[in-house]
């Protein structure tokens, strides 16, 4: 055995389980690695709310010892039996806390598993533990966190995106080669882009929402956050499938994304550039990096064309109805009666309106409050028509858009974000100016289809992301692109991932 | 609470009657007696511990999400054709929104603009026998909360020191139906409120969706009164009697609003809209919470549920399966069983008819077994203290009883032990006859021997009887019963009597 | 501008059940007043024929059979609970009528 656990942890999930199954690494020694890794950096990074060491040893443990037994057994264990992965904090597990980034749920225990949990459980992946967060996901910077921001492995002065900037700093700085991360309106791509990691969005009902704790119904999306296409299509194929207990997800079979992202050619492959995200609001060096993106597709034979997507430009809008709309009525159900935080108030009588009120005064951060609130105006008697029924139309114009690109093209491509990662604090006290970094990856949220957000190379040092986009169900088309362009990047040049600082200098 | 010591007395319900129109409209709810909950698979069921008919879905935890219960969805459907109205080719469910600690998640989920039935009737038979239509606005689905209990204090909502939450009923699922404004009840407002109230709950009972008993609260009524002056035809004011849970009290309280608007507008004050509690011991409403902007429900649409759509071969395979309309089945089994008004309104009182109903089509006549169930049946229910539907009898059992009595193997008397024996458990009707030897004496010779003791020891029984005074073979019975244990024919004794005295019968 | 004050605030969290204090009351109204205006570019930007979307995918009739799936012991439903008695949720008392 010469793989030293520093060159183990840089490996990807699928060359992770490759060794694994050819015995020339054991499950034991890689959850090892990781949580030694953890140990060592995430002092700096912060993306870890809670670490399972035990129980992920143990599950590593079980791994080994069916692989040494052999047998039928050992032969159906899943391609990744044995590879640990870090969840996002806002999907529920029982036996280790689920805080969603939030006071309000400050040691709160689940009785129950999310079913992409029970789906990883029963495919025998370590759990290494949560991952930071926004609270209930709303923010794009993970600095909402009642637990303190998680930082970028790339410049620890820098925010790692959000709301799960804690699952992409992890799979970033090697914590963990696997994620989970929920995605709403780009939480798992926006994070991905300034990390320079994969996140993908997997089609609306892909992936069963059956114990996430919900932020916009609606919107939300569990998916993968991993270092490469491939990771991603292969935890995609793990967590998808219908859920009996999710009735928006799809009863469909799931196809083979593993397969699409190993098919990398894309001649022929039509291209649509997305006239509404480029342009004004998008850093230059972004730009830079994403026409190089597109230069390098075209080489390979895909065939760039431009797509109008006029309703775009009214996309922020109307999420930012929609989403506080339905947020204020999922987050009506924290209010200290069942579980979690309780906040009796000093003074005055004890009814349980006001420890409601003072509950959620205090279990709740300023970011969730202020979604609240715009949400319960939205729905309010006299406004509902004007702000969340108008939105809601917006989303038809929106879907029509997605409708007439996809008859140009087969996946459409835009930068993920407008920026690369800002400071941190920069635009804490700055709402409209936070709202504004989902620009480009809030229109696929709406319309239900999926998107990727693949590494596009560097800007000013820091990472910048590539977006392809397809139609509802085509997720195999974002991995094969997605792969493509991976590849094509690589062609000239290391994979973003290992041209990370090191971490270790810094400690 | 103030307000309605300040209030102007009520008028009288004539006085009312002579200067106002009632207005009514009522709001019934209805549980299903489905075996899981709306949107969930814990079960719905009654009077098991706190907490324990739940799921992470019932008690909202954080990530869990709803998932519709078709038997709810059917049941639905089958009531708003019973109800005579459209079912919605799509409808939806909406989030209610307000925060209340026996709602789960702050929202109840139910339906708003979309509802799966609407623009319905129902035919309401009064008491005469007339028959009054009650327009219905629309049926919807949605899901119960969970039970209070107050604790401290009184016991009642005001002035506990804490409440206490079970939310097993969390999740029961529910149909709302909402009538129209009913106009044109006059003086007859309270008994066509008892009417309606109650041929709600013969349908969803007949229909078998609900377990329809309004003292478990299976079926609850929200009472909606207002006064029109006169030819005025303008709607006034409406107060909302919550929770009115018996038929008596559906009618006390609308008798009641009606006297207390009237005395209210009399004295030229006015309505002040806003909900009521019905008092049971003084059968008055006390004020509740007027309605205010805080009632701002923030209806959307549920986004964690899909739309119901319905097709015409969805709902003809249910209507196929709903029953006959409970007003017909009456209608047409008083037709056929030829009682009389008063013993079919005691069918109905005592609760038999379907029993009665089954009985005859085991092949007993209606009159025995109205005979049955009304007569030894009931009073064995009286003196057990249970319902006489409740005591388990088969039809097949008064059949075979009737047909003992018939064959002359045994007398009524004979037949209520019979009964009881049954009852206590000792088999079918025939088998404790034999067990217990009770079959008429009709062999002739110990019949008949017994007769000629009697007769040689009353011979002035005899004589009269020979003087043609036949009645008195009555006192020869009683002797002739006490020789055989009670198990001697009286028909047969009487003719042994006769035959010896060689008299024609 | 400034279209949401202070009074409106105040209802709205009344409605979300959130206490706040005079300052949060005004920061909050400032801040929803740069943010509504923002977002009501919506209004209007579709025409009235066009419907609206609740669901990304056009799914419908999803339904569960009446089966009885796995339930809670009572131990387990009030294992989060911040007040119990009696195998039962306790909460403070509640001054609003039923
Ligand atoms: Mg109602
Ligand atoms: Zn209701």
């Amino acid at each position: 055995m010469t793989t030293t656990p520093h060159s183990l942890i840089r490996l990807s999930a699928a060359e992770m389980a490759a060794k694994l199954r050819a015995g020339e690494i054991t499950s034991v020694e890689l959850t090892q690695a990781h949580l030694d890794r953890i140990t060592e950096v995430d002092g700096q990074i912060n993306a870890f709310l809670h670490v399972s060491a035990e129980e992920a040893l143990a599950t590593a443990a079980e791994v080994d010892a069916i692989r040494a037994a052999g047998g039928e057994e050992a032969e159906n264990l899943h391609p990744l039996a044995g590879v640990p992965i870090a969840i996002k904090d806002l999907i529920v597990t029982k036996g280790q806390p689920t805080t969603a980034g939030s006071k309000m749920l400050q040691g709160w225990m689940s009785p129950y598993d999310a079913t992409v949990i029970t789906k990883i459980r029963a495919a025998r992946l370590p759990i290494l533990g949560k991952t930071n967060l926004d609270e209930f996901a709303m923010g794009s910077s993970t600095e909402h966190s009642a637990y303190g921001p998680t930082r970028n492995p790339w410049d620890t002065s820098r925010i790692p995106g959000g709301s799960g900037g804690g699952s992409a700093a992890a799979v970033a700085a090697f914590e963990a080669p696997l994620a989970l991360g929920t995605d709403t309106g780009g939480s798992i791509r926006q994070p991905g882009a300034v990390t320079g990691t994969v996140g993908t969005k997997p089609t609306y009902g892909s992936v069963s929402r059956y114990g996430a704790i919900a932020m916009a119904s609606s919107l939300d999306q569990i998916g993968p956050v991993t270092r490469t296409v491939e990771d991603a299509a292969l935890l995609h194929e793990l967590i998808a499938g219908h859920d009996p207990k999710d009735s928006t997800s799809l009863n469909e079979p799931v196809p083979a994304f593993a397969q699409a992202a190993v098919d990398t050619d894309v001649a022929g492959l039509r291209i649509g550039v997305i006239k509404q995200l480029q342009g004004e609001g998008y850093q230059s060096g972004v730009l830079e990096r994403f026409n190089e993106s597109l230069q390098k597709l075209r080489q390979a034979g895909a065939e760039i064309v431009e797509v109008d997507c006029p309703s775009f430009d009214y996309a922020l809008g109307a999420y930012y109805l929609i989403m506080p709309s339905e947020a204020s009525s999922n987050l009506a159900k924290f209010d200290g009666v069942r579980y979690g935080t309780r906040v009796v108030p000093g003074d005055g009588p004890l009814t349980i309106e006001r420890v409601m009120g003072a509950t959620r005064a205090a279990g709740f951060g300023e970011e969730v409050k202020r979604r609240i609130i715009l949400g319960t105006y939205a729905l309010s008697a006299g406004y509902y028509d004007a702000y969340y029924g108008s939105a809601q139309k917006i989303r038809t114009l929106i879907q029509r858009d997605f409708d007439a690109a996809f008859e140009k093209a087969d996946v459409l491509i835009s930068p993920t974000a407008p920026t690369v990662a800002f400071p941190l604090g920069e635009k804490l006290d700055d709402p409209l100016a936070m709202y504004l970094n989902d620009v480009a990856t809030i229109p696929a949220n709406l319309a239900g289809v999926p998107g990727i957000s693949v590494p596009g190379g560097l800007s000013e040092g820091l990472p910048v992301g590539i977006q392809f986009l397809a139609p509802i169900r085509e997720d195999a088309r974002i991995y094969r692109a997605g792969a493509a362009l991976e590849k094509l990047l690589q062609e000239d040049a290391e994979p973003l991932w290992a041209r990370i600082p090191d971490l270790e200098g810094a400690k | 609470m103030n307000q309605t010591l300040s209030e102007p007395a009520p008028l009288s319900f004539d006085e009312a009657l002579e200067r106002f129109e009632p207005v009514m409209g009522f709001e019934v709810h209805v549980e299903l007696n489905t075996k899981t909950k709306m949107f969930s698979s814990a079960p719905n069921a009654f009077g098991d511990e706190p907490n324990t008919n739940v799921n992470e879905v019932d008690l909202g935890l954080p990530g869990t999400l709803p998932v519709v219960n078709k038997t709810a969805v059917e049941y639905a459907i089958k009531l708003g054709l019973a109800l005579n109205c459209s079912i919605a080719e799509t409808c939806r469910f909406a989030r209610k929104q307000y925060f209340y600690p026996d709602t789960p998640k702050n929202w109840q989920t139910s339906q708003y603009d979309e509802p799966i039935a609407f623009d319905g009737y129902l035919d309401v038979e009064l008491d005469d026998g007339e028959i009054f239509r009650v327009e219905i606005e629309r049926a919807h689905m949605e899901e119960d909360a969970g039970k209070l209990t107050h604790a401290g204090g009184s016991g009642r909502i005001q002035g506990a020191d804490y409440s206490l939450v079970d939310y097993n009923r969390a999740g029961v699922p529910l149909i709302e139906i909402v009538t129209k404004p009913i106009t044109g009840a006059g003086e007859r407002a309270p008994e066509i409120a008892r009417a309606y109230v109650t041929a709600i709950r013969d349908i969803v009972k007949a229909l078998g969706i609900s377990d329809a008993r309004m003292e478990r609260g299976n079926v609850r009524c929200d009472a909606n009164v207002s006064l029109m002056e006169k030819g005025a035809g303008k709607f006034g004011t409406r107060s909302e009697t919550k929770n009115v849970n018996s038929l008596r009290a559906v009618e006390h309280a609308v008798h009641y609003e009606i006297r207390r608007h009237a005395g209210i507008l009399a004295a030229g004050g006015s309505i002040v809209q806003e909900t009521r509690h019905w008092k049971e011991d003084t059968r008055t409403t006390s004020s509740g919470r007027p309605k205010s902007d805080a009632d701002d429900y923030r209806y959307f649409p549920e986004p964690d549920l899909l739309p119901i759509v319905t097709d015409q071969e969805w709902i003809e395979r249910l209507r196929a399966e709903l029953p006959e309309p409970p007003a017909e089945r009456r209608r047409r089994l008083r037709e056929a069983w030829g009682y009389s008004d008063k013993e079919f309104r005691d069918v109905l009182a005592a609760g038999l008819m379907d029993q009665i109903e089954e009985t005859v089509a085991s092949g007993a006549s209606p009159a025995v077994a109205r005979k049955w169930w009304m007569g030894e049946i009931s009073r064995v229910a009286n003196a057990r203290e249970v319902e006489p539907a409740a005591l388990g009898v088969e039809p097949a059992t008064i059949v075979e009883l009737n047909k003992l009595i018939e064959e002359g193997r045994i007398n009524d008397k004979i037949a209520r032990q019979v009964l009881e024996h049954h009852l206590d458990g000792e088999g079918a009707p025939s088998k404790i006859v034999a067990d217990r030897g009770l079959e008429v004496v009709s062999d002739d010779g110990a019949l008949t021997a017994a007769v000629e003791k009697a007769m040689a020891e009353n011979p002035d029984v005899v004589e009269k009887v020979a003087a043609g005074k036949l009645k008195a073979i009555g006192a020869l019975i009683g002797p002739v019963m006490k020789e055989t244990r009670g198990q001697a024919d009286a028909g047969k004794v009487r003719e042994i009597v006769l035959n010896k005295l060689g008299i024609e019968g | 501008m400034s279209e949401i004050s202070r009074a409106d605030v105040e209802h709205l969290a009344k409605l979300a059940h959130i206490a706040m204090t005079e300052a949060e009351l005004e920061k909050m109204a400032g801040e929803l007043a740069v943010i509504v205006d923002s977002v009501k570019t919506v209004q209007g930007a579709a025409g009235d024929d066009v419907p609206a979307t609740s669901h990304p995918l056009p799914l419908i009739n999803v339904f569960r059979e009446d089966v009885v799936g796995e339930v809670f012991t009572s131990e387990q439903s009030l294992s989060n609970a911040p007040d119990a008695e009696d195998g039962r949720f306790k909460v403070p008392a509640i001054l609003d009528e039923e």
